[in-house]
């Protein structure tokens, strides 16, 4: 790990101004960025801890019927938050679907959001990457790809966003409220993360200095409580991230969809909500022939970044479970295995 | 430039001075303070040997600055027993076999005992075993560990010491 300077600011603005220094990044609760520097693939000079600025540990019901989310909330307390809970059902899945328990408590909403990819080219000082060294190369496109980007990648870059709990957070129009050094302005979810283009190393729309501060649902989002699920494809059951992951929220009314909303993980460089399958949707019977109609318009486009062509199919075929699955209604409580394909299934269980 | 934290470690409070401010509390345990209890496995918060409690939660001690944890309560699995009697979470995983080589063992009992605070698992194996993925076991003794979990779950029930009604309504 490099030497840095380590500043425990007051307040947000003194927050602001202490990390808009060139080389400088906020610290959270560090489950992602500590790893990065303990690998040389994060080197700030100066570390600004904000785990203590005051107003960012709430959850808020605002008088609308939405919710703010503060940026220090752990993960682990907003997925067991009864209200929010029963309000954004696919987002507590989400949340407990991903990392451990031990990482759950600890990480923040705002680094769950902040956190660069497991591409393990970027993570390896020694292998050409675009995102840790701007012009330096990809070796995933020649490299061990099957888990890379089918959808939004360039030449550039086929990396994916980690993140379960940003992909039912789009779904859900999710705001980012940000302080910055011109002040607070907000930004959609689905604008914060950029696709890598020619300029792969630049994840977000931030600029130096921007903090996230809170998280914004609006209140129509939880109109969809009664039938959403997030469901994530990975190669173990628990503590791994998505080969594919999918949000799939329903609202019904008669039998038939008033409104639903779609988004993937692990696909590209941010969550990939489709409007057109969301379109496609409404007004149809919630049945399979509509399920395989929105999958085919949610994957259109994706194409092969290497050895990941399985992943077109299986997103696919996701899609339509996850439609299925919200459709046949959200459960009571997120199951023993959060966002698992598997845990409908008991004859898979093996008790002790 | 130096820096001063102060933690309640296993109830008693110690000072440390630091002249880098890149120390990890998993490193500021076992180097400064001599609780090596506390294992460094992958050092990268994958494999949960250095899980310890902080103001009561489990956390991976690897991925934690002890300079942004200053003022915080530690527990560690030098201080779960009590009186000279384990721990139940330990004198279960005695009973059930859980351990072989037993370096992941204290990362094991500290996730164990925090997650039975969570509340959430309700006796289910199903849950435990999701519950306790971030704790891995190459000598793979994960059965015993869950019997282990849900045994100890069972008698602290029993004798009132958690909040096991508490689990989330959606």
């Amino acid at each position: 790990m490099n030497d840095f300077d380590y500043i425990r600011p007051a307040t947000v603005p003194e927050a602001v101004a202490a990390a808009a220094a060139p080389g400088a990044a906020y610290l959270a609760a560090g489950t992602n960025l500590l790893d990065l520097m303990k690998g040389g693939v994060a080197r700030p000079g100066r570390l600004v801890d904000v785990t203590r600025l005051p107003g960012l540990d709430a959850v808020e019901w605002l008088e609308d019927g939405g919710v703010r989310i503060g940026a220090m909330v752990r993960n682990a307390d907003l997925a067991h938050d009864p209200r929010f809970a029963a309000s954004f059902p696919a987002v507590a899945e989400a949340l407990l679907s991903g990392a451990s328990g031990q990482l759950r408590n600890a990480a923040s909403v705002g680094g769950n959001l902040l956190q660069r990819t497991r591409c393990a080219y970027f993570a390896d000082l020694d292998s050409a990457c675009n995102k840790r060294v701007p012009g330096s190369g990809c070796d995933a496109r020649a490299g061990e790809n099957r888990l890379h980007a089918v959808l939004g990648w360039s030449d550039a870059c086929i990396a994916t966003h980690p993140s379960d709990f940003c992909v039912p957070l789009v779904a859900l129009d999710a705001v980012v409220e940000i302080e910055g050094r011109g002040g607070r302005r907000e930004v959609p979810l689905a604008e914060l993360h950029r696709l890598p283009g020619d300029a792969p190393e630049k994840d977000t729309a931030l600029e130096p200095g921007d903090l996230i501060v809170a998280v914004r649902l609006p209140a129509g989002a939880a109109a969809f409580a009664g039938h959403a699920r997030y469901i994530k494809l990975r190669e173990r059951t628990s503590y791994a991230f998505a080969v594919v992951s999918a949000a799939a929220m329903l609202r019904l009314e008669g039998g038939v969809i008033a409104e639903a909303r779609l988004t993937l993980g692990g696909v590209a460089a941010k969550p990939w909500r489709d409007a057109w399958a969301e379109q496609a949707l409404a007004g149809a019977r919630p049945d399979e022939e509509a399920f395989r109609r929105a999958a085919e318009l949610a994957l259109a486009g994706a194409r092969p970044s290497g050895d990941n062509a399985f992943k077109i199919e299986l997103a696919r075929r996701l899609v339509v479970r996850a439609l299925a699955l919200a459709a046949s209604g959200t459960p009571e409580r997120v199951p023993a295995l959060p966002g698992s394909p598997f845990s409908s299934l008991p004859e898979l269980h093996h008790d002790v | 430039m130096t820096f001063s934290i102060s933690l309640t470690v296993n109830g008693v409070r110690r000072d440390v001075e630091l002249d880098n401010p890149r120390v990890t509390l998993l490193d500021l345990l076992r180097e400064r303070l001599q609780l090596t209890g506390t294992k460094k496995g992958c050092d990268r918060g994958q494999c949960g040997a250095c899980t310890v409690l902080v103001d009561g939660r489990r956390i991976n001690s690897c991925l934690a600055l002890a300079l942004s944890h200053d003022g915080a309560d530690i527990r560690t699995i030098e201080g779960v027993a009590e009186g000279g009697h384990l721990h139940p979470v330990q004198e279960a995983f005695i009973a059930h076999d859980a351990l072989q080589c037993g370096f992941c063992t204290p990362g094991q009992i500290m996730s164990a005992i925090g997650l039975i605070q969570e509340g959430q698992t309700d006796g289910d194996p199903e849950r435990v075993r999701e519950g306790m993925s971030g704790n891995l076991c190459r000598c793979s003794a994960y059965a015993g560990i869950t019997e282990a979990v849900l045994d100890a779950q069972k008698k602290l029930a029993e004798a009132g010491g958690t909040d096991a009604g508490r689990r989330d309504a959606a």
